[in-house]
């Protein structure tokens, strides 16, 4: 084989390696920028502010559908928070809806919020976790009206 | 709430297609380098192209699906980036495996790498397959930390401890051999993680300031001591300098990213140094390691002596920019060309391009493995994802760095590309690993807006509260 086609070749191949890992980072860039992000981000405003807002004013309560949030045991029995506020954060710092004095729990805890006609909570990293029933939650769980939910030594419930 | 605001917003697309594509370009760089081998060396299309590189597609077309099917919302880049490092690691040993035959010494190498290549894939799938939540790793933090030890000391043990190029770090059964140590290492960050996680809280708030850098308590240096104690185990007992330093490294990072402290840099820099220190006055092996570093010249003809060091510098020079070309080098010159020094091969007849863009391909893997670490939502796979990473860029740099004479030269096998079984299928298990934490990472939550869709669904909302 001359010396001609094997140079050839060799350039061909450094080149595939090099389009290959250009690829790479042109993927990894769209990644980062190209995301598809909702209206949430683009407008600066939220989504359920934008869509449900208006939704929320004319939203009446349905017949059994869950109102409110209330601590039934632990430090703060009887905190409770409108769940027409949604969504809810949980936890010890001053930004949460519903505000615990519980060591076990964190300053951002759990956060409780609908989608559709449910209303899920979902851990934000806690280190205590939260807990449905006897289950740690790994991931947004669903809860209905009654449903025990854990946080620290803190119980809450969803009520009518 | 910033932060996670804006991350809220960002939805991540699935990007199996890009990954496709990015697969296609990957077998592309493998098949081709196989293609170039043949060509190069025999000056022919090898004959068993065909089969090759339809095995190669098979593995990484099987590996992309079970990522489409369990991992959907996967980082699409890492796979591909593996898939190219692990054919062209390939082909430059089939490259090596011809020159040997020529000189009448026949190995396998390339065959026997493929065949590791498909266990590595095999235990890819199952490990994506069976770990849907990198959590449920979370559980055996103490589990995993003892089995990661008991794998480093299995070497030690009559039966089945072998010593291969003087190093302790081999078991034998059922007649493979086996390095323990590279799935210790996966084991080791799975413990350190789950660990951290716990008790960074005590790490990081306890501790006086001295002079700008908080120093941690007294009382808190137990696990960095037992984890220096068992690097230099490690070192003192394996001969291993490379596997010591990495372990300790990697402690070391996962610490120092659990803690936001560079206390523990400052204190575990001074161990290490200490360490260092030590190793060099006391342990031959090491000194001389330094001195081929700083006068490779010098001890070309010593035995033991910087021969493969020196051979391998010159290689990398004979092959300048662009390499040499398939069979136009001489990287049999090279002892052990096909494991640690296989990047001397590669600079020698691909030249410096080959060897940027390699260097490239593990940065993009490790920089996907801190992305990942920082998108993740739960403290264990962010600490996981950045132990996972660490392990990839401290081999690379211990490894690429002493082929290339930055440092001094330790014993550890280039992640996907040298020749050895043991590594290639733990580092596939750690890029399944990556996968699944990022799948988790990136997969949107359900949508938690309320959007009001008053109607049917009213119906079952009051069957559940008649319930």
């Amino acid at each position: 084989m001359s010396e001609l086609t094997l140079f050839l070749i060799r350039m061909a191949f450094l080149a595939i390696l090099w389009i290959f890992v250009l690829s790479a980072i042109s993927v990894i860039r769209s990644d980062m920028f190209g995301a598809r992000v909702p209206e949430t981000a683009r407008n600066g405003a939220p989504a359920p502010a934008r869509k449900g807002k208006a939704a929320k004013a004319s939203r009446k309560p349905r017949r059994g559908a869950p109102t409110h949030l209330l601590v039934v045991e632990g430090e703060n029995p009887g905190t409770r928070a409108e769940l027409a506020d949604a969504p809810l954060l949980i936890g010890r710092g001053s930004d949460a809806a519903i505000k615990l004095d519980d060591d076990y729990v964190s300053t951002r805890h759990a956060r409780i919020a609908a989608s559709g006609d449910e209303w899920f909570v979902e851990d934000l990293g806690s280190t205590n976790g939260t807990y449905v029933g006897p289950v740690r939650i790994t991931q947004p769980t669903t809860i209905g009206l009654g449903v025990q939910v854990r946080v620290g030594k803190t119980i809450l419930e969803l009520r009518k | 709430m910033s932060q996670t605001g804006t991350l809220m917003g960002f939805v991540h697309r699935r990007r199996r297609g890009a990954e496709l594509f990015l697969l296609v370009l990957a077998l592309a760089v493998g098949i081709g380098a196989y293609a170039a081998v043949g060509l190069g060396v025999e000056g022919a299309v090898p004959a068993d192209i065909i089969g090759y590189g339809g095995w190669l597609t098979g593995l990484i077309v099987a590996a992309h699906i079970t990522v489409r099917i369990v991992a959907p919302y996967a980082d699409p880049v890492l796979l591909p980036l593996v898939a190219a490092l692990n054919g062209l690691g390939l082909a430059v040993l089939r490259r090596l495996d011809l020159t040997y035959e020529s000189l009448g010494d026949p190995h396998t190498f390339a065959r026997q790498q493929l065949t590791w290549m498909t266990l590595g894939v095999v235990l890819f799938i199952v490990t994506l397959v069976l770990l849907r939540d990198h959590r449920v790793l979370q559980r055996f933090t103490y589990t995993a930390g003892l089995l990661g030890i008991a794998l480093l000391i299995l070497p030690f043990l009559p039966l089945v401890g072998r010593e291969i190029n003087g190093a302790r770090i081999w078991i034998n059964v059922a007649g493979f051999s086996f390095q323990p140590g590279e799935v210790a290492k996966v084991m080791l960050v799975i413990a350190f993680a789950g660990y951290l996680v716990l008790h960074r809280d005590a790490l990081a708030l306890a501790g006086r300031r001295v002079v700008f850098v908080d120093l941690p308590r007294g009382r808190d240096l137990g696990p960095i001591l037992a984890m220096f104690g068992v690097s230099m185990m490690i070192l003192v007992l394996q001969n291993d300098l490379g596997s010591s330093l990495l372990f300790f490294g990697l402690f070391l990072a996962m610490l120092y990213v659990a803690t936001e402290r560079a206390g523990w840099l400052v204190v575990g820099g001074l161990l290490f140094g200490a360490g260092a220190l030590a190793a060099y006055t006391f342990v031959g092996n090491v000194q001389n390691r330094f001195n081929f570093w700083l006068h490779p010249m010098d001890y070309y003809d010593a035995s033991p002596g910087s021969y493969q060091l020196v051979e391998a510098l010159f290689g990398q020079g004979w092959g300048g920019l662009i390499g040499r070309g398939f069979g136009n080098g001489f990287p049999e010159r090279v002892p052990f060309a096909y494991s640690d020094f296989i990047l001397s091969t590669i600079g020698e007849e691909l030249g410096l391009t080959a060897i940027m863009a390699v260097i490239l391909c593990y940065g993009l893997i490790v920089e996907r493995a801190l992305r990942i670490a920082l998108i993740s939502r739960d403290g264990f796979g962010k600490l996981m994802a950045v132990g996972l990473g660490t392990i990839i860029a401290l081999q690379v740099f211990v490894v690429i760095g002493g082929v290339t004479g930055l440092i001094p030269l330790t014993g550890l096998t280039t992640p996907f590309l040298s020749y050895g079984g043991s590594s290639l299928v733990a580092n596939w298990v750690v890029v399944a690993l990556l996968l699944r934490i990022s799948d988790q990472a990136r997969r949107p939550t359900p949508r938690l807006d309320p959007v009001d869709d008053a109607g049917e669904d009213s119906e079952t909302t009051q069957v559940v509260k008649l319930r």
